[in-house]
């Protein structure tokens, strides 16, 4: 359990290490040691599958942002914050700890999953007959690309439409047509 | 994008190809092994991107060039729709696992197991992999015009 909290210190250590520098590119490693933070933690939850795909996108995204921020010149954040827009953001989130107090007294323990105890539930049925259904070893497979197919079809695509979005707007041929006069 | 020194382009060119069997192994595994479609193809993609760090992006532009990277982006969502159909033709509903349950029920951790399940795993791996592909190299490509750096260097 004591590794959870010293990786917990640590990611939001990095999260207000990256809020407030005001360097672009330090602030762009801390975002990715929070993220390898996040990779072990699942790793420590026993979640392989996840803690490979947030590896995995975690070291690409941090090289698009390195390669991102490099490329522009370094300038450095100046500028003071407004005084009410601070006052406001405080009492949002003061209010928003307090609700969430309230909310985190009502779940369950950490590691006691409710639904594996009630009988004929959809993660106890995954799990008792995942196997038979589809024949795949890794559980994880066998729940996003058969009972929950709908879901994988969904990311695919939202992927898709998003490609397709990022493709037209940045596409070298819009940008002629832009400078040439017509 | 010009390229790094011959150091970083003579390593890169060798770990690539390790990179991209990984992300093979870790695609066509999905259904044993933790990983899958979609960490599979972020493998994939990062061999590329390796290669675009260390080469330049005329290279890889040369080596995979962007109508091709489309089209494979637009294959893998057509085969996983496809997979979907061939559920609702030959098993009654949309995404059954119609090869598990009625042609090809295989033994349980073989490679060839699982029904459509490795099929949507390549099918997805393919996808994601040209995907973000296609967003790092419109993003290069995009990064090029901007130069804040040398406004009037006259070049483009």
């Amino acid at each position: 359990m004591a590794i959870f909290y010293v990786l917990l210190l640590f990611m939001i250590i990095a999260a207000i290490i990256a809020i407030e520098t005001k360097n672009l590119l330090s602030s762009v490693i801390c975002i990715g040691a929070i993220g390898f933070g996040a990779s072990l933690m699942f790793l420590f939850l026993r979640a392989p599958d996840i803690a490979i795909t947030q590896i995995v996108v975690e070291v690409l995204g941090l090289i698009i942002l390195i390669r991102a921020t490099i490329s522009r010149d370094l300038t450095f954040i100046t500028g003071d914050r407004e005084f009410f827009g601070t006052v406001i953001s405080v009492v949002i989130i003061f209010v928003i700890f307090l609700a969430g107090i309230r909310v985190f007294e009502t779940l369950p323990d950490f590691g006691t999953a409710i639904f594996a105890k009630t009988e004929g539930s959809a993660s106890q049925t995954y799990i008792e007959k995942g196997l038979d259904d589809t024949g795949a070893a890794n559980i994880v497979a066998s729940v996003i690309l058969d009972y929950r197919a709908y879901d994988t079809l969904g990311e695919a695509t939202v992927l898709f439409t998003s490609i397709i979005g990022a493709t037209v707007i940045l596409r070298r041929k819009a940008k002629k047509l832009l400078e040439e006069p017509d | 994008m010009k390229g790094m020194t011959i150091i970083v382009k003579t390593i890169s060119s060798w770990v690539k190809m390790l990179i991209i069997l990984f992300g093979i192994y870790i695609i066509l595994f999905g259904h044993l092994t933790p990983g899958g479609g979609f960490a599979g193809g972020v493998i994939l993609a990062s061999s590329y991107i390796l290669l675009m760090l260390s080469f330049g992006r005329e290279f890889v532009e040369e080596n995979l060039p962007l109508p091709i990277a489309s089209k494979l982006d637009c294959l893998g969502a057509f085969l996983f729709a496809m997979i979907a159909i061939l559920g609702l033709v030959f098993g009654g509903a949309f995404f059954v696992n119609f090869l598990y349950q009625k042609y090809l029920p295989g033994q349980p951790l073989e490679l060839i197991s699982a029904g459509t399940i490795p099929l949507s795993n390549i099918a997805i791996g393919l996808k994601v992999g040209a995907s973000l592909f296609l967003v790092i190299l419109t993003l290069s490509i995009c990064c090029k015009d901007f130069k804040p750096n040398t406004p009037s260097d006259g070049k483009e």
